[in-house]
């Protein structure tokens, strides 16, 4: 039994920013009797309300439990410093924003990590709610904590935080772990936590880090990861739902009175993507690509603006003009909407002249302000080396037609400090970048066009051929675009019309120390979280300065140091910390991949190219799922 | 082109919804019902809908106001119940008429406010309205956008009684009600500056923060003290011209020459 600590909450929220974050009570919401169920989930994005509200994989997961007899789950989001501060001085728990439950009250305490920079938010929220820090403090009283998402990938750096990790889609997971915890609970509880957890780890599919053995090498590598129980797989699993029609979620989606930074209907077109560029972990763990049908996604959009009144339609995946019915999509939706106001949106395109003909028809009706394409490397060379098939012509190509049809604005997405990059390959995306004005000029007539050059820092991912790179250091990367910058600044004809925006390198040297650590980095976790370290994918709260200062304070005693985690190049003989999570890649043919990238060969894309054996399929067995189904979107007819 | 005016409440946790939030939530309840919207020229059209003094962020309320613009005529009682179905249940449409007249907005010229003060005995508040209402001015300050500002409370204040609790909370816990009717002047004076003006002429300091509710808006009435009913008149004249009565019926025809 647990109480609402609503009353208490509801007396500190006149002194907080933006209170309607913390009251719940969206249209949409779901808040089940508590008695009602014997498995409760407490699903946390670990990131400020606004950022972790819209977040699809938690609504999916919300919708999935909740709609089960017997299950219940509710959510729960990184509170501000101002309301945390509060809430310890008045003793207030983390909290469920749904029924104000402490989240100390769940079985289960999910948390889906997008990005490793929500870690000392998971332990700002375990401690706020009164759950031990590590894992070997929890009594059978204490929830499951559970960590999912892109992040769990590879979940070393908090093995010691979780109890538990799952990878790949959590939709049919989250159901086949709460028959597992109601069995046990039915029972009685036998053998405690430690029981639960191994019945859990037995499946194959869920990582309990206690139940594996870490051994180190003299020199700092890992030895080997073994288990240290029979009946625990040597390795565990990741999940792949394969039917996407059969998924339709979320079919209700949680609309916030809270601003929120997307306010959208997101309809996931597909899953997947192997396109192959060879720095994004995304592509590469979510194999084979999976589409939902064209009729699938009509019905979704449909029932979805109904349910929620959202104005935008955005169409996501890792790369939406890949569907292979998007034409018809597009046109589809357009047909549809085009009276209502609807806009549409399509994130992740490729640079392709088809894709401004898309772009063109989402916008029918709309303004044609900006065009974003993602070249990602600045020269060919380098657009090789990360398996990235665009020429310039086809980006020259493809920015003429958007001028041309009216785009007054190109937005081109690069990063900097790939493997075998220079300052020459980087100082190419500013050639490109006038080209790309000078030719905007021509086809257009106009002077006012713009193009925006925005640079990220390359952090080198586990599950990625770029796994054993050495990260660039945050000085090199920050003098290369310093260079880079005063190139365009210093152009005198084109600079003024190319925006410039990036990010120094200090940042993108914590998220590689974190994407690529062991056990040994959830010291640094720690320590940073007990300095005050909280919302680090937040500038203004983000520190470098601590965490180096906390990486000083506990490495030492391994041997190691940030160094050794991102710039160090690793070899092929090296155990990685995450090789005993299996993303059904084979780790051999990531090694050819990542020697491929060192001779800069090109590898196709499986969906119209023969298999090229990167090993997911065979050993997840799953297949490629695409159309074209052959179907159209019929219009709907409305009702006035 | 048929406009509709409707009385909406902010309740229970949902008074935390700042106007802003309440602006994008409405306007999707409006999608979401297909309320046949008019919009406003331009680039990007909004719906056209005229907001009237809403109450702040935290602030409760049984009485804010709005009025919407409509391409086709819909019933003021239909659409009042399913737009409600379209919004969070907290921000709940409770009455919507037909615009009548105009000025909505001029009709709204005082506000009753309800602040329950847990923590404060009866008496204690008694005592404290007394004190503010025997004072000729109470000056309080506030931070604006524009830094600290001072000005006067008390003129504004009609009326402000404190009253007992409704006797079926806990009796363990001393709790006070005190109701104003404060006019809307400029600068506004709100339920919390009123507050700030006891604690400045009587000392009251609840140990927790205030729940504030607004009542009811409308056009204040010099006679008898009270705030009406500001969409009565758009009842009012509703029923005294039937909208299908193109001839009034008890007009005559004309006496011509026999």
């Amino acid at each position: 039994m647990s109480e609402s600590v609503f009353p208490q909450l509801e007396a500190l929220l006149p002194h907080v920013q933006k209170p309607i974050q913390y009251v719940g009570g969206e249209l949409n919401s779901t808040v089940k009797p508590w008695e009602s169920a014997d498995v409760r989930w407490a699903l946390m994005y670990p990131d400020a309300y606004e950022v972790g509200l819209p977040n699809q994989g938690v609504m999916i997961l919300y919708e999935v439990l909740n709609e089960r007899e017997g299950v219940l789950a509710e959510r729960t989001y990184s509170v501000w410093p101002d309301l945390e501060a509060l809430m310890r001085e008045h003793g207030v728990p983390q909290f469920t924003v749904d029924s104000h439950r402490p989240v100390s009250a769940f079985d289960v305490f999910g948390l889906s990590f997008s990005t490793e920079l929500g870690y000392t938010n998971m332990l700002a929220a375990l401690d706020l709610a009164g759950i031990p820090l590590e894992s070997k403090d929890r009594t059978v009283d204490h929830p499951i904590v559970l960590a999912g998402g892109h992040a769990a990938f590879n979940p070393e750096p908090i093995a010691d935080f979780i109890d538990a990790a799952i990878i790949g889609d959590g939709e049919q997971a989250v159901l086949d772990m709460t028959e597992i915890i109601r069995a046990w609970k039915a029972e009685g509880r036998p053998g405690g936590r430690d029981e639960v957890l191994f019945r859990l780890a037995k499946t194959g599919g869920v990582y309990v880090p206690r139940f594996y053995d870490v051994e180190y090498l003299p020199d700092g590598r890992i030895g080997r990861v073994v288990p240290n129980r029979s009946g625990v797989p040597w390795r565990v699993s990741k999940h792949t739902v394969m039917d996407l029609d059969e998924w339709p979620y979320p079919k209700q989606p949680l609309v916030p009175l809270a601003e929120t930074v997307h306010e959208r209907m997101s309809v996931e077109i597909f899953r997947g993507c192997t396109r192959g560029c060879r720095f994004c972990q995304a592509g590469m763990i979510t194999r084979p690509v999976r589409e939902r049908s064209i009729t699938g996604i009509g019905e979704m959009v449909d029932k979805g603006l109904k349910a929620t009144g959202f104005e935008e339609v955005g169409l996501l995946s890792l790369s939406s003009a890949d569907h292979s019915e998007i034409a018809d999509i597009a046109k589809g939706l357009a047909d549809r909407y085009e009276e209502d106001k609807i806009g549409l949106s399509l994130p992740s395109t490729r640079v392709d002249a088809f894709n401004v003909d898309l772009a063109n028809e989402l916008t029918r009706n709309g303004r044609r302000s900006g065009l974003t394409f993602a070249p990602e490397g600045g020269s060919e060379r380098m657009r090789k080396v990360i398996n990235k098939m665009v020429s310039e012509e086809d980006l020259i190509r493809t920015v003429a037609t958007a001028y041309g049809n009216g785009w007054r604005q190109v937005k081109l997405y690069f990063m900097c400090g790939l493997p075998t990059e220079t300052d020459e390959d980087v100082l190419q995306i500013g050639d490109m970048a006038v080209n790309v004005i000078a030719k905007g000029r021509e086809v257009s007539g106009q002077n006012d066009i713009r193009c925006t050059v925005s640079i990220g820092g390359f952090v080198p991912k586990p599950h990625t051929p770029f796994q054993w790179a050495p990260q660039l250091s945050a000085e090199e990367t920050d003098a290369r675009l310093e260079k880079l910058r005063d190139k365009i600044r210093g152009d005198k004809k084109y600079g003024r019309s190319i925006g410039f925006r990036y990010h120094d390198g200090k940042p993108g040297i914590v998220e590689g120390l974190l994407s690529r650590g062991d056990r040994r980095v959830g010291d640094v976790i720690r320590a940073v979280y007990e300095d005050g370290g909280r919302f680090d994918g937040w500038r203004e709260h983000f520190s470098y300065d601590r965490w180096m200062r906390a990486a000083e304070k506990t490495l030492p005693a391994y041997g190691v140091d940030v160094a050794w985690y991102t710039t160090r190049e690793r070899t092929y003989e090296e155990v990685l910390p995450w090789d005993h999570l299996d993303s059904g890649l084979d780790k051999d043919w990531l090694w050819e991949d990542w020697q491929d990238a060192l001779d800069e060969t090109e590898v196709e894309d499986c969906r119209w190219t023969p298999c090229f054996d990167c090993g997911v399929c065979p050993q997840m067995d799953t297949h490629i799922q695409i159309g074209p189904t052959g179907k159209k979107l019929l219009p709907l007819t409305v009702v006035k | 082109m048929q406009r509709i005016r409707l009385r909406y409440t902010k309740r229970g946790r949902l008074r935390f919804t700042s106007h802003r939030d309440f602006q994008r939530a409405f306007e999707r309840a409006l999608r979401r019902a297909e309320v046949p919207m008019a919009y406003s020229a331009g680039f990007t059209p909004h719906p056209k809908v005229s907001y009237a003094n809403a109450a702040p962020t935290g602030t409760g309320s049984e009485a804010e106001y709005l009025e919407i613009a409509l391409t086709a005529p819909r019933d003021p009682q239909q659409l009042r119940a399913l737009l409600d179905e379209s919004l969070p249940a907290g921000l709940d449409i409770v009455d919507a008429v037909e615009a009548r007249t105009s000025g909505l907005a001029d009709r709204l010229t005082a506000s009753v406010w309800e602040l329950r003060l847990e923590g404060v005995e009866l008496a204690e508040a008694e005592r404290a309205a007394a004190q503010f209402l025997a004072a000729d001015s109470v000056e309080v300050q506030r931070r604006t956008k524009n830094g600290l500002r001072t000005f006067d409370t008390r003129a504004a204040v009609v009326s402000l009684e404190a009253l007992p609790a409704a006797a079926d909370r806990p009796l363990d816990n001393a709790c006070a009600i005190l109701r104003l009717v404060v006019r809307h002047v400029t600068p506004a004076v709100r339920p919390d500056d009123v507050l700030s003006g006891l604690r400045a002429v009587a000392d009251l300091a609840p140990p927790v923060p205030a729940a504030v509710t607004r009542l009811a808006q409308g056009l204040f009435d010099e006679e008898s003290g009270t705030v009406t009913d500001p969409l009565a008149p758009d009842r009012d004249a509703d029923t005294a011209a039937p909208p299908t009565a193109a001839v009034p019926a008890d007009a005559k025809a004309p006496e011509g020459p026999a």
